[in-house]
């Protein structure tokens, strides 16, 4: 089971945290720094899974932005590897060669993706077409 | 509030923003989870997909346990329904699956369990993934339930990876037909052993082995996506395999593609190749393909550059490692733990310990081995490790004096660690007279080398070189006064820990006082330690939890044919090796001849205790007169020996009653797994109800403990109890054995009646059954006063005034059962002429007769006047 989703930057600012497990608000930072210090400290050189207190962290480094899950030893990481490069690419055809920024200004819009694809910590859906139909009806009905 | 408020409106934007402000940021605030639930309560019955996928979501993300309480009951209904939509249904499994989790009891199992399996079939594979990832969670608790869904799993997963690219087209990630979806089906089937059915087995082989080609395929894409998404499957297939750990051409291939992978570029599938082979070389089948890449792994021990690779590599030679490459791997574990992180040392210096003493062939390799391991790593050897080694140079004769000197060479060493020195220490006052013919390593010479050391070492240390420093005085007469000044300077005597103060005081006196004789004896060898099981794996598991380490460890114990056999499933005992100086002083404990070597041949540490411990000792000598002083008296000592003493104290009351066991410890060392059992025949446990609370298995020296059994008489009974008690004492078992006093008499209760009533009774009982007559001779002076106060003892009441002859003895009582009360009558004439009684006995059961007269006849026979106490 996914435990969480973190988008942090290099510089150690989180973009996107999602916990589907519950943690307290105010552990919640440590967690986050600790975490995003054992990412920063690898090389390219090394693999992207990292063992951390009692659960994996699985990472990927996209430009200056990490992107970084939690699972505990059920979930077969290369499976979630792979799952992170699919969240990126859905956000790639939403926002069309997605940056920080976009992420930024729309996180509302990145959490209902995210939602779409993992549920209580399950991935539930990585069909691109499915995961984006509930928002471009929403943005469609926002225009008109 | 606003939030919640948001969730009441009917625009979809407003609710959506409401459900996400809640998931992300709710805690159990009361107040509001009541009005959330409403609102949630309210969105499922709208039968509004989108509403109702929201409320799903929600209820999946948070899932509290008033959630539950609310939902538990419909969710269910919604997932089953043939209606709902697909994108609901999705959800709905996820909800159900968070539900089940946090409060699994709220969750009924029906008749939808059947249902929730077929949806496995469905065509939207959203649904799929849903439904594997709820099944897989609740056929872990529940695996009969869910067992018809191995098959449909099974013809699922075919169909996807048999299909080609054009099939799903949405599910196909880089020419990987729904990787995802293909991982969770295998997780599922990881859950269940291999299927029994023929056809739906020969379904499975041929998914994994069509997975196992497709990886040696060239691939389609150039991107890495491609195959991470197709290695991802590949791995997850060989974890299934290992599982099912059934197919040996499955588990080789597999091995193979590891093995490819271990020296593939890209550092990930170097990882996971690694810990997957950890697996792998725990089944018999591939092991010996495993140790082929042997070479392979440690060049990755040397070479790789991340620590977590490194460290994967180090548990899987751990895990191949068997008799032919056990040197090697060895040697390739102590290079690296020169230059490991400190992390992660002290596991490894665990594992170079359990796996040098397991495969030594040659315990002299086996102790360079360790002291090596305390000069690289002396901080992180722990206790057990170099406990272990000296266990094992003093079981062992042929190696004392290669350790001996080993450890003097050592020691020469300008900076060597503490621990070494400890080591040190203990074997050159054990077996410093095996090399003290050598004149580089004269007594003198080995005095002085530790004693540079003293004033390096902690206290603890410096105790046990004071211990060496007698035991050399014992073996080495020449250098007594060199350690008898030192023994006396002041540093030592009036030192500040009071532990070294009085060792150097006590040693003292006894290197002056005591003759040579008393000082051999007292200073003899150490005896060969009993064999128990290795603490040093006790504690690696505690390090590693138990998931890695004991199924290494179980795999391998099945496996090895050893005569060594790894260690003993028995409990682990925490440390309790006797420390050098207690036993060495111990002058009540006798130490047995040292020089004979262990009591089996074969070489091999062998375990000592070959009786089996569940087999009853026969009574011990002297009980049944025992059992007689106790048929009138309730309190006392039952048993004594050496060891142990028993005392009884016990109150009844009409059918029931309660004693209290005093087992008192009447040496100064502890009794370990201290089980006093009752033991009742069939019969006596019908008719006698035993109660008791458990002891705790370890008794002090010296103190005593106390067990309560509380008893009920059913019915009325002939036969004792038998308490049995087995215990360990020292490296002993004990067996003990004593009957039980507790008789029919207990139960009997006094009444009083005139002599009409006595007599009217009497006629009553005359049936030739009911009665029961006993002539005895008495063994005592025959003291009327003295047989009254017997009687009366024994439970009856003394009815005076009753019988005609007025030397007749004449009583009348109840026996309480929990069924019945027997009313009983006695009558003794005593002859005096004679120096003879005649004892009658009627009660309206005829057995209760029978065992009253027996008892109350060896009663008045055996008891002397002096031992009985007349009290109840």
């Amino acid at each position: 089971m996914i435990k969480f989703f973190l988008m942090v930057n290099k510089q150690g600012q989180t973009r996107l945290s999602k916990y589907y497990e519950h943690v307290e608000i105010s552990k919640r930072t440590l967690l986050e720094t600790e975490v995003i210090k054992s990412c920063l400290s690898r090389s390219n050189e090394q693999c992207s899974f990292i063992e951390f207190k009692d659960f994996k962290l699985i990472y990927r480094q996209y430009a200056a932005l990490f992107i970084v899950v939690g699972v505990n030893d059920t979930e077969n990481e290369m499976a979630i590897y792979e799952f992170i490069h699919n969240f990126v690419e859905v956000l790639d055809e939403y926002f069309s060669r997605v940056s920080e920024l976009d992420i930024m200004f729309n996180l509302d819009k990145v959490h209902i993706i995210l939602d779409e694809m993992v549920l209580n910590g399950c991935i539930v859906e990585t069909n691109r077409a499915r995961i984006l139909a509930p928002l471009l009806i929403l943005d469609k009905m926002s225009e008109s | 509030m606003e939030a919640v408020n948001l969730l009441s409106s009917n625009r979809y934007t407003e609710k959506q923003i409401g459900y996400l402000f809640i998931s992300v940021l709710v805690n159990s605030n009361s107040e509001l989870i009541r009005l959330i639930n409403n609102a949630i309560k309210n969105d499922l019955a709208s039968r509004n997909p989108t509403f109702m996928g929201l409320a799903l979501h929600c209820i999946a993300n948070v899932g509290s346990r008033e959630m539950a309480e609310a939902f538990a009951g419909e969710i269910p209904k919604i997932l089953v329904a043939g209606d709902t939509m697909d994108s609901v249904k999705q959800s709905a499994a996820l909800c159900l699956l968070r539900l089940y989790r946090t409060s699994p009891d709220l969750v009924p199992m029906g008749d939808w369990t059947s249902r929730v399996v077929h949806l496995l079939n469905d065509q939207h594979l959203g649904v799929v993934t849903a439904a594997t990832s709820l099944i897989t969670t609740l056929a872990q608790k529940n695996p009969e339930e869910f067992k018809t869904s191995v098959s449909l799993a099974v013809s699922r997963l075919s169909r996807i990876v048999t299909s080609a690219s054009t099939d799903l087209q949405d599910y196909t990630y880089y020419f990987v037909p729904a990787p995802w979806l293909s991982v969770k089906l295998l997780r599922l089937l990881q859950c269940y052993p291999p299927p029994e059915d023929p056809a739906v087995r020969g379904r499975l082989t041929e998914c994994l082995e069509t997975i196992l080609n497709k990886a040696q395929e060239p691939p389609k894409s150039k991107k890495v996506q491609h195959s991470n998404a197709k290695n991802a499957v590949l791995f997850e297939a060989i974890s299934l395999i290992i599982h099912h750990d059934s197919e040996p051409s499955l588990l080789v291939r597999a091995c193979g593609q590891l093995g490819q992978f271990l020296q593939h570029r890209e550092t990930n599938l170097r990882y996971l190749a690694l810990e997957s082979m950890c697996a792998l070389a725990g089944s018999e089948f591939s092991h010996d393909a495993v140790k082929t890449h042997i070479d392979t792994v440690i060049n990755a021990l040397k070479t790789e550059r991340d620590v977590s690779v490194r460290q994967r590599a180090v548990d899987l030679l751990y895990a191949m490692c068997d008799r032919s490459n056990a040197q090697q791997i060895v040697a390739e574990m102590l290079s690296y733990l020169e230059t490991a992180d400190y992390s992660i040392r002290e596991e490894i210096v665990l594992k170079v310990a359990i796996l040098a003493e397991k495969y030594a062939v040659d315990y002299t390799w086996y102790v360079d081995t360790i002291l090596n391991l305390i000069r690289i790593a002396g901080d992180y050897v722990s206790e057990e490790v170099w406990y272990r080694v000296i266990q094992i140079v003093i079981n062992r004769d042929d190696v004392q004096g290669y350790a001996a000197k080993t450890v003097f060479e050592a020691l020469q060493a300008p900076a060597c660690h503490e621990n070494l020195v400890k080591v040190g220490g203990y074997i050159l006052g054990e077996f410093g007279n095996l090399i003290a013919g050598d004149p580089r390593s004269s007594p003198l010479i080995q005095f002085h080398l530790l004693h540079s050391k003293f004033h390096l070492c902690s206290v603890p240390t410096r105790a046990l070189l004071l211990s060496t420093y007698i035991k050399f005085v014992n073996l080495f007469p020449e250098v007594k006064t060199t350690i008898q000044d030192v023994l006396r300077s002041d540093s030592q005597l009036k030192n500040a820990d009071v532990e070294l103060q009085q060792r150097a005081v006590e040693y003292l006196r006894l290197s002056t006082v005591a003759s040579t004789d008393i000082l051999a004896t007292v200073l003899e060898e150490m005896p060969p330690f009993p064999e128990r099981e290795s603490s040093i794996l006790a504690k690696l598991k505690k390090k590693k939890g138990p998931n890695t380490v004991t199924d290494l460890e179980e795999a391998k114990r099945e496996r090895s044919a050893d005569v060594n056999g790894g260690p003993e499933p028995a409990p682990a005992s925490a440390a309790s090796t006797p420390s050098p100086s207690a036993d060495l002083l111990g002058l009540g404990a006798a130490p047995p001849a040292p020089a004979g070597p262990p009591p089996s041949s074969g070489g091999l540490l062998v375990d000592v205790f070959s009786d089996s411990p569940s087999a009853v000792a026969p009574l011990a000598p002297g009980s049944e007169d025992n059992f007689a002083r106790f048929v009138c008296k309730n309190n006392g000592v039952l048993f004594e020996n050496q060891l142990l003493q028993i005392g009884l104290k016990s109150e009844f009351r009409q059918n029931l009653g309660r004693m209290f066991i005093f087992y008192g410890n009447k040496t100064s060392t502890q009794f370990l797994n201290f089980t006093p059992t009752l033991i009742c025949s069939d019969d006596l446990q019908m008719n006698l109800s035993l109660q008791t609370k458990p002891v705790d298995p370890t008794v002090d020296g010296g103190a005593q403990v106390q067990q309560v059994v509380n008893i009920e008489c059913v019915s009325d009974f002939t036969e004792a109890p038998v308490l049995n008690i087995q215990f360990r004492y020292g490296g002993t078992f004990q067996n003990v054995s004593v009957k039980l006093p507790i008789t029919l008499n207990k139960f009997f209760q006094p009444t009083e009646m005139a002599s009409q009533d006595f007599f009217q009774r009497w006629k009553q009982l005359s049936n030739p059954q009911q009665e029961v007559q006993n002539i005895f001779k008495a063994k005592h002076p025959m003291d009327t006063e003295i047989t009254k106060a017997k009687i009366i003892g024994f439970g009856s009441a003394l009815l005076e005034e009753v019988d005609p002859n007025p030397a007749n003895f004449v009583g009348a009582g109840i026996i309480h059962t929990r069924t019945t009360q027997i009313g009983c009558l006695l009558r003794l004439e005593p002859n005096l002429q004679a120096q003879m009684y005649r004892l009658t006995l009627r009660t309206s059961k005829e057995t209760v007769s029978q065992r009253l007269c027996e008892l109350l006849s060896v009663f008045l026979h055996l008891c002397c006047v002096s031992s009985f106490p007349c009290c109840k």
